[in-house]
């Protein structure tokens, strides 16, 4: 890795700068030795227990997808080992490329939706009055506090088929045909709740952030771009989106990441159902592998739904280090 | 610059709009919670409850094994919590205040691992917890969820450590104490608010983590979590969307609580910190 440039990599520096001046001038050497070897010490803890429960199921993923491991081999605690059998079924078969899509187009629709309304909640909060802000950040606030299994329920019974409230008021708005609808028994209804659920979820923290981000565009940016005679539209993107832009760059990798792996919403509300149509790459993997007990082949659809996450987290990893360069 | 009237009324007519979309799902819940089981399957919704009752509440805490499942999250979670304060204590410490080679990979390192994909990680947990014999326990549970919450807890106290001023520390090194004794009693008193914060933030991570509970624990009454009794209880209890209600609330609670103090106390720590965008 890189090697930092300011100071010689020998301990603390500014402990030596004590110690100099200090009367025990001569220190032994085993002492600076021992500074030198005190970050790696401190840092040994949180790297074995990384080491050991990151690392090392990430390892067993990669080892099981190249097992054929099923029932049977699960029971007998038998290893067999097939090479890229599972890849080949799991690759040249349409379902992980029917789910994969599926997964792609189900983020990307989450993600624009969260990005637009987040951004212009956030840009809203800016603008408004003193309490109206509070207000309006106390609701993003409990919104964004709701735990996902308990905001999946309450999304179950807002829907639900008898007694919903979402369908009585679409009864009432003239959509009779609502009146006893069941949201679960189709593929894009079922979609349609998870994502409202997942925006939901999700734009608050982006309106927060941005909001945050706002209030650290210095003011006289704004009076420079009003002396030159910028309207409200010109200022807005000469001034607020250039500033934001890093901070719409983060936050939309975030959720991108956040979003592709939504085991969680997806899986509570029906289960990927109804006819597995609403199964994305992590509740794929999942029900494929825990639940039909297939699990080498579930191992390889989450070796390949890590790869595509990792292709996705360097980006912003990429992204995030640009911004920290100074400090690291 | 004066705005028109229009100007003036839309951002807070908006305001008002998205205000009730944030909080009426929330609202809802505690609302069926709250009211008898006449007023939930009416006709028409009644929108205020005004016949408080408590029955539901009961009904979600009578249910099997519930106050095991509250035991077992509030020990996995406060465990995984505990563990990983104190092994990120150390960490942070030394990438925030000391340099050596490595300690940019050391960071990076620690951001990956923050991004880990633990919902695709399932099957190989599973595997390994079952060779281990250690399905339906709470050590693989809390040794998990430990690691799940590390990495933005190093990351987090990180930033706090780095915010101490550290002539402090060098005036206690120059009044005699050693490093680890001008940590402690310099250091950490200041790092308070981080800790509080961060463990909030952790406390929040493990307490609502579903998807590993679900695989390794499938015993009831064993070692289940509340998210997963939650998630059976619709299942269980059919149509009681009272019940369900109270039973989400319930779960929901302590959560919200936690943001209410992280609202007041942490957030300009947090915009110090490792969530600075």
């Amino acid at each position: 890795m890189t090697v930092q440039t300011e100071r010689p990599p020998s301990g603390p520096a500014d402990v030596r700068k004590a110690d100099d001046t200090g009367p025990g001038r001569p220190k032994p050497r085993a002492a600076s030795r021992a500074g030198a070897l005190a970050p790696y010490l401190l840092l040994l803890p949180a790297c074995a227990a990384t080491v050991l429960l990151l690392g090392w199921p990430l390892l067993k993923d990669l080892l099981l997808s190249f097992q054929n491991l099923n029932m049977a081999q699960l029971i007998q605690h038998v290893t067999e080992w097939n090479g890229f059998d599972n890849y080949k079924e799991v690759l040249t078969g349409e379902d992980f490329w029917r789910v994969t899509l599926r997964s792609i187009l189900f983020t990307a629709v989450n993600v624009v939706l969260t990005m637009v309304l987040g951004a212009l909640t956030g840009l809203l909060l800016a603008r408004l009055g003193k309490r109206m802000r509070l207000t309006l950040l106390i609701g993003l606030v409990l919104a964004w506090a709701m735990p996902v299994v308990a905001a999946t329920t309450v999304y179950q019974w807002l829907f639900a088929q008898r007694f919903g409230v979402v369908n009585w008021v679409l009864d009432k708005l003239g959509w009779h045909s609502m009146a006893d609808y069941s949201w679960t028994s189709s593929q894009m209804s079922t979609f349609f709740v998870v994502t409202l659920l997942i925006v939901w979820m999700s734009v608050p923290f982006v309106a927060i952030n941005l909001y945050a981000a706002t209030t650290t565009i210095p003011g006289e940016l704004y009076e420079a771009a009003a002396l030159d005679g910028a309207g409200a539209w010109r200022s807005f993107t000469t001034v607020t989106l250039p500033f934001l832009r890093p901070f719409l760059y983060a936050t939309t990798f975030l959720e991108i990441i956040w979003i592709f792996k939504a085991f969680v919403q997806v899986f509570t509300f029906n289960g990927g159902g109804p006819d597995r149509l609403t199964e994305i790459l992590p509740v794929y993997a999942y029900v494929e592998g825990v639940g039909n007990q297939h699990y080498g082949m579930g191992a390889a659809i989450a070796v390949l739904t890590i790869l595509i996450m990792l292709g996705l987290t360097a980006y912003y990893l990429r992204i995030v280090l640009k911004q920290e360069e100074d400090e690291l | 610059m004066k705005r028109s009237l229009f100007g003036r009324v839309w951002p807070n007519a908006t305001a008002v709009v998205v205000f009730i979309a944030c909080v009426f799902p929330v609202y809802w819940m505690f609302a069926t919670a709250l009211k008898p089981t006449g007023d939930i399957i009416a006709e028409n919704p009644v929108w205020f409850p005004t016949n408080i009752t408590f029955e539901h509440f009961r009904t979600a805490t009578d249910a099997d094994h519930f106050w095991t499942y509250v035991r077992n999250s509030l020990t996995v979670t406060g465990l995984a919590v505990v563990f990983s304060l104190l092994i990120a204590l150390a960490g942070s410490f030394a990438l925030a205040r000391m340099r050596f080679k490595g300690r940019r990979g050391f960071v990076i390192g620690f951001m990956l691992a923050q991004m880990a994909p633990w919902e695709v990680m399932v099957i190989a947990i599973y595997m390994i917890v079952r060779d281990a014999s250690m399905l339906n326990s709470l050590v693989p549970l809390t040794a998990f969820y430990m690691m799940m919450i590390l990495p933005f807890t190093i990351l987090t106290l990180r930033g706090f450590v780095a915010a101490v001023p550290k002539e402090l520390e060098e005036s206690a090194m120059v009044d005699g104490c050693t490093r680890a004794q001008a940590f402690r009693r310099v250091i950490l008193p200041l790092l308070a608010p981080g800790l509080m914060s961060t463990s909030m933030f952790g406390f929040i991570t493990a307490w609502n983590e579903f998807p590993l509970v679900l695989v390794l624990s499938k015993e009831s009454g064993g070692a289940q979590t509340l998210p997963l009794w939650l998630s059976s209880f619709q299942t269980q209890f059919g149509n009681d969307w009272g019940a369900t209600m109270a039973a989400s609330s319930l779960f929901a609670i302590p959560i919200l609580i936690l943001f209410v103090f992280l609202q007041r106390r942490a957030v300009s720590g947090l915009t110090a910190g490792a969530v600075k965008g």
